[in-house]
């Protein structure tokens, strides 16, 4: 299982970009921001697509009283992530070099793409439950109240992905490089599952 | 033999034809309104687009520069410079008084004539624009990034800044040269002997490659003639600069007579290397002087003013060899180098001739001693030795020339109202166009550098007439622009411009956006009396004076209630817009208060004093309407008799 075992090495390996690379972006653009204001999520923390992004957010925020954005310190999710991360990773890696030597089955790569998958829907899901919130748990005194057309107050959650309009601003919401990668790490973690099997039976 | 001679007559006559209809072309578009749709779409610049071009068009006794776009005509800014600006606080403001300050005090207002844009290997480099006082001879320095006055130096033992601020090309000078000589010093003595006893002080002012600053680093102390226009020379010429000079009869009253006397005037040609390195070994002279040095820094949002006591000053008779006299006729106004820097345009206005002196020649007649006398000691060169040739022109009143990419000089004339194209070096008329009316400078895009932009041209008018609705007795100066990328000129805009524009720099729009600055860093606001968070605004006295230091973000001031200000007090307003987003200024505006409002730019800190004179509770309010909620950004401050015992406190939202 040589070939597998690399192979999901490699797809392991490559959750790693998640460390550099923002898993998700959103953009809000409007009229008068011509260079759209954006967020970068990372498995850390979010950062400004431009450099005063996260502060004029939260400059317009206030008016329809949103929370601000919060800092690392401020989600457990943001101290969990890397450390779940940096284990599948550890976890993968392991089964891979396992693998390669023949000490483990194929059948431990698409276990470990089941718990990442597992987890990666977990993860998805409190990314969304925190969007709705952040989006909807409006301070009672904010400036601007409106309702939506059943004549509930409005929420301003962004799209997990995709798009919606808010307000003014036009706002996109799609995986960014660091998801990106992760796919095509997970992807090669399946494809070692096959070829671990194709590999075993052939011996 | 004969199929030749056909094809010959063919193409001859296809030739014809063809410049025959294009002729017919040319003409009608000019008077045939339906075809000025072609020169409409020209200057158009549909919604959401930008002009090719800045063009910078000095204000005149506007005092100030403002920002036009090309081919559009369109206004963009009027950057303040000489003169005080309530839009923005400039002179107002107390980081910004210290800009106006002169050996005569502050000095709030000036005429702003020539500026120029650095250059670098002589080619137009975007960083900074240079432009004069000649009232109160100055020199300011504007930032291409901030579109701010950054710099202004006064130059001491002259009057009349008008051969000025033209700048050699790699932005190692700028020149101040005077234009009415005066006694240096100073001193109290019958006017009529000013012949021989008034100087004409030519100041190159030196400035810093990297951050522009200026300093004068000497004056040449010239024969007391008038100091008219002058021209840094170019690329085979660089190192020597160039003055037109007027009243050499020397005479002190009713000039318009006694100094159009002399039938040649002079060029004063000046190897200022040759100069520069005699001050570099210790020569010169150092004299007392007493002269302002204005600097503005865009960290501490605060501008110095610093006396200066000291000017080192040069005697042309101590550096022989390094001044020659150029006749040239007939009272020369503008001097002009084309980019090759072998021609130096001397227009004689009140000739009809324009006098092109070659620098070759010049060289070559220094070389073997070609003298006609001296003027106090500078040799006079032969007119015929260094003459290249003419321009006869026909028109009147020739007083400047720029140049384009393609070998071509355009000069206007101010009495005939026209811009004349001829060819450098066959001195051949190739085409005239009138203007609308009494033409001064023009200007093309790098036109009076090595490389020309030669895209675009346009002339700055002195009288408006009846060029656009008349707004009672006083009108705005009509500038026109002209396409000159064919062979003739194509006047496609009138534009009305602000003040009264002398000379203009023009520029590619790309070499200067893209380093335009959006705000100023919080992180490197460097103001004592900055606030970078609104909790750290706060309020102190300091017996009577009381310095507020206030945030402002959209759409509230902190603190918004201040108490316990008594009448006879100083109150200093520091404030800082906490903004960090491209174009999100804010205003403060406090009544009654005895001068103006402020802008103050995302990241900026200005500071404004009012002397409250009546008790009550007074309100302030920003005065740029900056968000939805923009009229409910304002405060209040409560002003007690000055034997109050109340608290200095001060609150937003009660806390």
């Amino acid at each position: 299982m040589k070939k597998a075992g690399i192979i999901m090495i490699i797809g392991s390996l490559l959750l790693l970009g998640l460390f550099k690379f923002p898993l998700w972006n959103i953009m809000l653009g409007a009229p008068q921001y011509p260079e759209p204001l954006g967020l970068d999520i990372y498995i850390n923390g979010i950062q400004g697509a431009s450099e005063f992004d996260l502060q004029n957010i939260d400059g317009l925020n206030h008016y329809i009283g949103m929370k601000t954005l919060p800092k690392p310190e401020d989600m457990w999710e943001f101290s969990i992530f890397p450390k779940v991360i940096g284990g599948m990773v550890a976890i993968g890696v392991l089964i891979g070099i396992l693998g390669f030597i023949g000490k483990v089955s194929y059948k431990w790569f698409i276990g470990w793409f089941i718990l990442m998958s597992i987890l990666g829907i977990l993860g998805m899901y409190d990314f969304h439950l925190w969007l709705i919130d952040y989006g909807s748990n409006l301070d009672p005194k904010a400036i601007l109240k409106l309702v939506d057309e059943q004549g509930n107050p409005m929420k301003y959650d962004p799209p997990l992905i995709g798009h919606k309009i808010l307000l003014n601003f036009d706002a996109f919401s799609y995986p960014h490089t660091g998801a990106y990668m992760m796919f095509v790490g997970m992807m090669l973690t399946i494809v070692a599952f096959f070829v671990g099997k194709k590999e075993y039976k052939k011996s | 033999m004969k199929t030749t001679f056909k094809s010959i007559v063919l193409l001859l006559s296809a030739t014809f034809i063809l410049s025959g209809c294009g002729n017919n072309n040319s003409k009608s578009a000019g008077n045939d309104g339906a075809l000025r749709s072609s020169k409409a779409e020209k200057v158009y610049v549909a919604p959401g687009e930008h002009d090719s071009h800045y063009a910078f068009i000095s204000g005149g006794y506007s005092g100030n520069v403002t920002v036009y776009g090309l081919p559009s005509g369109r206004l963009f800014k009027e950057i303040p410079v000489f003169s005080q600006f309530p839009t923005s606080g400039y002179g107002y403001s107390e980081e910004t008084k210290p800009m106006l300050n002169t050996s005569f005090g502050e000095i709030p207002w000036d005429d702003a004539h020539h500026p120029d844009i650095s250059q670098t290997n002589g080619v137009l480099d975007g960083r900074w624009i240079f432009i004069n006082g000649n009232n109160t001879p100055r020199i300011a320095r504007i930032s291409l990034k901030t579109f701010e006055t950054e710099e202004i130096i006064e130059v001491p033992n002259s009057a009349g800044n008008h051969s000025s601020s033209f700048i050699t090309e790699n932005t190692e000078y700028v020149v101040a040269g005077t234009r009415f000589s005066v006694p240096v010093p100073q001193k109290d003595m019958p006017i009529a002997e000013y012949k021989g006893n008034f100087k004409g002080a030519l100041s190159f002012i030196k400035v810093d490659p990297e951050t522009g600053r200026m300093g004068i680093k000497f004056q040449i102390m010239m024969p007391g003639f008038n100091y008219d226009l002058s021209h840094p020379g170019r690329d085979k010429s660089h190192g020597w600069f160039f003055f037109t000079t007027y009243n050499t009869e020397e005479a002190n009253s009713l000039l318009e007579v006694n100094a159009s006397q002399n039938d040649k005037d002079f060029i004063a040609a000046i190897n200022w290397k040759k100069i520069e390195e005699y001050v570099d070994n210790g020569g010169g002279t150092k004299m007392p002087a007493n002269y302002a040095h204005n600097v503005y820094d865009e960290h501490t949002h605060t501008a110095t003013s610093t006396m200066k006591k000291e000017v080192l000053t040069v005697n042309p008779a101590d550096i022989p060899g390094a001044i020659y006299l150029l006749p040239t006729p007939k009272s020369p106004h503008g001097c002009d180098v084309d980019p090759t820097g072998e021609y130096i345009i001397g227009n004689g206005k009140l000739s009809a001739d324009l006098t092109i002196h070659s620098f070759t020649k010049m060289l070559d007649a220094i070389e073997n001693k070609k003298f006609d006398g001296d003027a106090y000691g500078i040799p006079i060169l032969n007119y015929e030795d260094v003459l290249a040739g003419a321009v006869k022109s026909g028109g009147l009143g020739p007083l400047h020339t720029e140049f384009d990419d393609k070998g071509n000089a355009y000069t206007t004339f101010f009495i005939s109202s026209e811009v004349v194209k001829w060819k450098v070096g066959t001195w051949e008329v190739i085409d005239r166009k009138p203007t609308y009316y009494s033409v001064g400078h023009l200007t093309i895009p790098g036109g009076n550098s090595r490389k020309p932009f030669g895209k675009y041209m346009f002339a700055m008018n002195k009288i408006t007439k009846d060029r656009y609705l008349p707004t009672g007795p006083e009108l705005e100066h009509s500038a026109q622009l002209y396409d000159i990328s064919g062979d003739k000129m194509e006047l496609l805009l009138d534009f009305p411009t602000h003040g009264e524009p002398h000379y203009a720099a023009a520029i590619p729009a790309d070499i200067v956006k893209g380093n335009s600055q959006k705000i100023y860093r919080l992180d490197e606001n460097k103001h004592p009396y900055a606030v970078t968070n609104q909790a750290d605004a706060k309020v102190t006295r300091n017996g009577n004076e009381v310095h507020i230091s206030m945030s402002m973000i959209r759409s509230h001031f902190t603190p918004d209630n201040i108490e316990g200000i008594k009448v006879g007090d100083k109150v200093y307003f520091h404030i800082t817009n906490l903004e960090q987003d491209f174009d999100v200024p804010h205003g403060f505006a406090m009544i009654g208060q005895n001068t103006s409002e402020l802008l103050i730019m995302p990241g900026q800190t200005k500071t404004s004093v009012w002397e409250p004179k009546q008790v009550g509770v007074w309100p302030f309010y920003c005065t740029d309407f900056c968000s939805a909620l923009h009229q409910e950004m304002q405060g209040y401050i409560r002003v007690s008799p000055k034997n109050s015992n109340i608290e200095l406190s001060w609150t937003l939202d009660g806390e």
